[in-house]
């Protein structure tokens, strides 16, 4: 049985080493947050940060997280970019039907944790998310309006 | 939308099949008419629902607001929540004239009832040019209305969201404020006529007195609304028209937003389901018994084909990975049938056979086209395709259901809560009354959600484990291969020039399977029929504001066994593209710029000139770029009652990538109600379509769908995403259209035209590809 820390509490997975971490935590843990886009880790909606790294959870068996530090956006509060993300996406009115925002913002965070100041580029090798109600210019700029918020090291 | 409907007035459906065959009609997308509210008496939709009273402790002022002792105004809104920012728009019109803020504004899913049905889709499926104000017109739009009202059919497409509440939802807002202004004069002993409203408070015109709505909401209720409340005159309008911040945005943050695939109950089980691979096959046998001993599996369901779904096997167990596996490990054998070597070549090859010999169906004839083809000198002549679409949204097909004690309880994204219900009751073998359906937010709808497969599969397994709820969920990769696509479409163009270089005469012939055949037939098979023109199979194609004195249209019915449906902009999304490249071919073969070429044949279409000026001007049309393989291409489409042009800015870089870097839109849709939804709504409308021009393609092989999951059917990401810029053209509150559809049908032509002004290579097929 894998231990985990999810959201800063440390939790039994009673689950098969196999099963991905996105059912695990969505169905055993009911983190609903967290999404089902394509399973085979091509669109993104799933994503989490597992040590900090933006993690597709659809393709992770939740054995290789043992251990580990998991954040879903329900802890999302806990990452020193998090809130300087949340209200870009609300001044940029980003979401429209919200369902892949939260690997987008998941993303966003490990973004701003390593590169505080990204560039147009940087945020296109990061954010390689699918949106199809097609916000991506608002997230650019949401991503820009934050960075330009937070201080040259967020960590 | 077709001929059943139009152009006389339409009596009172009687017979079970001419009422299914109307509700089929008017579900289907498509517009062309602006909708005839104002012959409609909006007091008819101001009545309340009986479920509404026992629903909340707010108290509850018509069918479309109620006020809680806090002064928080909840809005019912009607239609469904897929990201085109309905949610906050309809709560706007009630607040503006209800005299509220925005901040005091709550909204709800309006429960099923007839008194939300959306009259405007009904409306629309008339044969009507928007601007036709005859009496023919305008009693056939007002017999759609009542007979939309009788129906009851509650529906979300078609872009008429915010047409069809826009005289109610005012109505409602006044009334209420009606209502809330005499119960403050009751109670000062004071003429109404002395009291005045201001965000949320009744005022005295003493000055000295002053209720919040929320103290006088439970006797202000009581009494019945002023009758012949006027309406605001738009000058002062306070909110409507001011970009307001979304009321759904918060929580889509916070990744607390509800959608169906997220609900959880007590005792749950998932299930997972494969579908016969080949379209129209059977199943010939699952072997179930080793399955059923795998852990956590509770039960193996059979599920023949039906109206509405494809034959299948699911697995209900306790989560879904187990379920997925379960379905995995179980040996099932399909019988693909007749189909089985259908692949898209064979499909191609028989709608060019269609195009050269089928039998068509005019849907416009001005002057005689043909004969001045025959004898032209200056022959334009080319032939257009697209494949098949899928809708790709990001939620994947889901429904959870509880069926117990001859009652059900259903959870789904759906774009048709009235229609949901009853095929849930169907498959449950209940009556429609003892179902009670939940909508929460669509993770996408784009017209997939308005059909019922998956609330049919679910309910029938959740039969099977009665007393369990079972969320039912699709793979992506069963949403790829079994949705109801965007029609594979073909078209031949013929355009003859005259001694001055304009178009003499017009011909286009199309060939597509019919959206709403395909759908009735799902839905309502006794009232599927091909005896019917379906508008939407050559929207876009007729009736276009171009100068053209001699012009034929024909579409020709193509019969294939794939399911197609209602993909955004439905039959615009390929007739723009077909249109606009050809006349973009004319304008070069008649040695003209593109643009001249189209504002001379817009003289008397003073609003389609000014929107293609805007973008054109806006985007430096005519104007050097700084990269030697750059161009623009222009386009411009109506749709929906709103009119966009957008202007590509597009880098051919070889040996074959086109890398679209900016759009420049200019749409027209009357006045905006919330403007930055209106420019999201673009921004969106032009990446979906920008994803279909550039990488969109869904192709058959052994009677399969060949793609299977992300990155296979590729969108447009981040990287390849151009700058937008979108400006809204005012031409007045008179002119509403829509907008969550128009923006997607311009963009494929507007790059493509882009790629030949780069490359000199003309684009006839999507996905755009240059070797």
């Amino acid at each position: 049985m894998a231990k985990l820390t999810i959201n800063g509490i440390e939790k039994d997975a009673p689950v098969e080493d196999a099963m991905p971490l996105l059912w695990v935590l969505r169905e055993t843990f009911g983190l609903t947050g967290v999404k089902f886009g394509c399973g085979v880790a091509a669109c993104g909606a799933c994503s989490v940060l597992v040590d900090g790294a933006a993690t597709r959870s659809c393709v992770t068996p939740v054995a290789a997280v043992a251990g580990k530090s998991i954040t879903t956006i329900e802890g999302a509060s806990s990452r020193a970019p998090w809130l300087a993300l949340r209200d870009a996406w609300i001044a940029e009115q980003v979401p429209q039907c919200g369902y892949c925002q939260m690997g987008i913002l998941m993303a966003s965070i490990a973004l701003l944790e390593a590169k505080p100041k990204p560039t147009d580029a940087e945020i296109d090798a990061a954010i390689t998310n699918i949106c199809r109600c097609g916000t991506y210019p608002r997230v650019r700029k949401a991503i820009h309006r934050a960075a330009a918020r937070l201080p040259e090291r967020s960590r | 939308m077709s001929e059943a409907v139009a152009p006389a007035p339409v009596p009172v459906p009687k017979s079970p099949r001419r009422r299914r065959l109307l509700i089929a009609v008017g579900l289907a997308g498509g517009a062309m008419v602006v909708g005839g509210a104002l012959l409609y008496s909006p007091r008819d939709r101001l009545r309340k629902p009986a479920m509404l009273a026992a629903l909340s402790a707010t108290t509850t002022f018509n069918a479309w607001v109620r006020i809680g002792s806090d002064g928080a105004v909840t809005v019912l809104v009607a239609r469904q929540e897929m990201g085109q920012g309905i949610t906050t728009a309809l709560p706007m019109l009630v607040a503006e004239e209800l005299d509220c803020d925005v901040a005091q504004l709550r909204f709800e899913q309006a429960p099923v009832d007839a008194v939300y049905a959306n009259a405007t889709l009904l409306a629309d499926g008339l044969p009507f040019r928007p601007d036709d104000d005859g009496w023919v017109a305008g009693l056939a739009r007002l017999t759609q209305y009542k007979v939309a009202e009788l129906l009851g059919v509650q529906t979300t497409g078609g872009s008429t969201s915010v047409r069809d509440a826009w005289t109610i939802l005012r109505h409602a807002g006044a009334a209420a404020r009606s209502q809330l202004v005499a119960a403050a004069a009751r109670r000062w002993g004071v003429p109404a006529a002395e009291c005045t409203t201001d965000r949320g408070r009744v005022l005295h015109a003493s000055g000295n007195r002053a209720l919040g709505y929320g103290e006088l909401a439970l006797e202000a209720a009581q009494i019945p609304p002023a009758r012949n409340v006027p309406l605001k005159d738009p000058r002062a309008f306070r909110l409507i028209g001011k970009s307001q911040a979304r009321l759904d945005i918060p929580q889509k943050t916070e990744g607390t937003a509800p959608y169906a695939i997220d609900v959880r109950l007590p005792g749950m089980a998932y299930a997972a389901i494969a579908h016969c691979p080949v379209f129209g096959g059977v199943l010939k046998r699952a072997d179930a018994g080793k399955v059923t001993r795998m852990a956590g599996v509770r039960a193996v369901v059979e599920l023949p084909q039906s109206s509405t779904s494809a034959a299948a096997v699911a697995v209900v167990a306790d989560n879904w990975w187990r379920a997925r596996n379960a379905l995995a490990a179980l040996e099932i054998s399909w019988d693909g049938g007749t189909h089985a070597s259908l692949d898209s070549a064979a499909q191609r090859a028989a709608y060019a056979e269609l195009l050269a010999n089928g039998k068509a169906r005019e849907y416009e004839r001005i002057g005689d086209a043909k004969a001045i083809l025959d004898s032209s000198q200056r022959r334009v002549e080319a032939t257009y395709f697209v494949p098949y679409l899928a809708h790709a949204t990001m939620e994947p097909m889901n429904c959870t259901a509880l069926v117990k004690d001859a009652r059900c309880e259903i959870w789904v994204g759906n774009q048709a809560p009235t229609i949901a219900r009853w095929m849930a009751a169907k498959a449950a073998g209940v009556a429609s009354e003892q179902v009670t359906l939940h909508t929460p937010f669509l993770g996408g709808g784009f017209g997939r959600r308005a059909e019922m497969d998956v609330v049919v599969e679910a309910t029938m397994i959740a039969a099977r484990v009665p007393g369990t709820p079972v969320q039912l969920i699709w793979s992506r990769e069963e949403d790829l291969q079994h949705d109801t696509y965007r029609p594979m479409a073909m078209a031949r163009f013929r355009g003859a020039l005259d001694a001055t270089g304009a178009l003499a005469a017009w011909h286009n012939r199309i060939v597509s399977q019919s959206c709403t055949q395909s759908f009735t037939a799902r839905l309502l098979p006794a009232a599927a029929s091909d005896l019917l023109k379906d508008k939407t199979t050559s929207e876009g194609a007729y009736d276009l504001a171009y100068s053209m004195p001699n012009r034929l249209v024909e579409h020709v019915l193509a019969e294939q066994p794939v399911p197609v449906g209602f993909w955004r902009s439905v039959g615009h999304s390929y007739n723009a593209f077909f249109v606009e490249s050809f006349i973009d071919e004319v304008a070069h073969a008649a040695g003209k710029d593109p643009l001249q070429f189209r504002l001379a044949m817009l003289a008397g279409s003073p609003r389609h000139r000014r929107v293609l000026e805007t973008a054109a001007r806006a985007a430096g049309w005519g104007t050097s770029l700084a990269s030697k393989g750059a161009a623009r291409g222009i386009a411009l489409a109506e749709s929906f009652h709103s009119i966009v042009a957008q202007v590509a800015e597009v880098e051919v870089i070889p040996p074959g990538t086109v890398q679209v870097r900016r759009v420049v839109c200019a749409i027209d849709c009357g006045r905006a109600i919330n403007p930055d939804t209106v420019v999201a709504q673009m921004e969106s409308g032009i990446v979906y379509g920008l994803s279909a021009a550039l990488y969109g393609e869904i192709t058959l092989k052994g009677g399969s769908v060949e793609q299977t999951n992300f990155p296979g059917y590729e969108v447009v990401r981040m990287a390849d995403c151009p700058a937008i810029e979108v400006h809204i053209v005012e031409s007045g509150w008179e002119h509403l259209g829509g907008v969550g559809e128009p923006g997607t049908p311009p963009i494929a032509p507007a790059v493509a035209n882009a790629v030949f002004a780069a490359t000199g290579r003309r684009v006839r097929d999507l996905p755009i590809r240059i070797a």
